[in-house]
């Protein structure tokens, strides 16, 4: 077993709010010179750009997390990780049924652009994808687990789109597999301020929009191997798999 | 009635957007949840929140609203008065809770109509 560096949260020129510079070439070639071994991508309410990031990264020696960065009714993010492309496919149905039909405008909120590995565009969402879905955290949890699949609230340090900004605390009877801080705080002093979760397994991740963010922030795994499954244990300090908290 | 008739009848500050105060109030909403805002307010809505960020000025510039409210003294950042005053939408402010003053926009408005 070794030492993963992952960073599992990151957006492509999909999401409004991503650059248009965060191509699934780009990112692959960012993530590689940067050492990244495992990255997530977390586009707003669509895994999209998933599968062929998934493949170009392959050529490169890195595993991909594919899923989403889901905003629940409650305004809460969520990241969601699917275990295969079928299940992927399922989780991206679900999404599209609860999505809202708010129309996206470009000049507002930024062009939301689906390209293919040669950076050629080969679809635009139409719907905002910003929006809240109609399910709440709760019912988004269910489903991601229902589809074998690791669900972590986003940022929640943040004061905006996080469990405590929008909630005021971290349900205890929330069924995450673990909890993401942004890179505005160290785990240490998280805990420091919060010491009821002091027990819970943390990530931190970049959540990048441009590139020169990727990998800012990541999160040491120590795995067999750098898979879903594994990941997945890491979450839960199973097998002698764990997340390893920076110094 | 007119955002300047508001304004002057519950001691609005204004913040912002001074070229909308004679846009035409038609309605009110009160809500944070940005998606609920978006899917649910009308045109000509003055809208209360306790949000200060940039994106209150998307929503209310797409839904055409008469003006925001924002309460318990809290600012706008520059970002969202920036946009206010190229959309001349006003962002006002108060030092009212959202239950408070939406209970005297509720009034006035109905008195007006």
């Amino acid at each position: 077993m070794q030492i993963y560096r992952a960073d599992l949260h990151m957006h492509t020129l999909l999401s409004p709010c991503g650059s248009l510079e965060m191509s699934p070439r780009t990112i692959v070639d960012t993530a590689a010179a940067r050492g990244l071994d495992i990255i997530g991508i977390t586009d707003h309410n669509s895994t999209r750009h998933c599968k062929v990031i998934h493949k170009l990264a392959a050529t490169r020696n890195i595993a991909v997390l594919c899923g989403a960065e889901v905003t629940s009714s409650e305004e809460v993010h969520c990241l969601a990780f699917l275990p295969d492309f079928e299940r992927l496919d399922l989780f991206e149905n679900y999404l599209q049924a609860h999505m809202q039909d708010f129309p996206n405008d470009p000049e507002y909120f930024g062009d939301q652009v689906q390209v293919d590995e040669n950076e050629e565009i080969i679809y635009q969402e139409e719907r905002l994808l910003i929006m809240a879905i109609d399910q709440d955290i709760d019912e988004i949890e269910r489903q991601v687990h229902a589809l074998g699949g690791i669900f972590i609230p986003a940022h929640i340090n943040r004061p905006a789109f996080g469990l405590i900004s929008q909630l005021g605390f971290v349900p205890p009877d929330l069924n995450y597999d673990a909890l993401e801080l942004s890179r505005h705080i160290t785990t240490k002093d998280f805990k420091k301020a919060y010491p009821e979760l002091a027990d819970k397994t943390f990530i931190r991740s970049s959540d990048a929009h441009y590139v020169e963010d990727i990998g800012c922030c990541y999160t040491n795994f120590y795995l067999e191997q750098p898979t879903f499954d594994e990941i997945k244990l890491a979450l839960h300090n199973a097998g002698g798999r764990y997340v390893a908290e920076e110094k | 009635m007119t955002v300047k008739d508001l304004i002057q009848a519950l001691e609005l500050k204004v913040f912002s957007g001074e070229q909308g105060l004679e846009n035409e109030i038609q309605g009110g909403y009160t809500s944070d949840l940005l998606s609920d805002v978006m899917g649910h307010c009308n045109q000509n809505d003055v809208w209360v929140t306790l949000q200060t960020h940039r994106n209150i000025m998307a929503i209310a510039s797409l839904r055409d609203l008469a003006a925001i409210v924002i309460v318990k003294d809290l600012e706008p950042e520059p970002e969202a008065i920036n946009k206010s005053n190229q959309e001349n939408i006003p962002i006002l402010g108060t030092a009212l809770g959202a239950f408070e003053i939406s209970g005297k926009i509720y009034e006035f408005l109905k008195k007006k109509v």
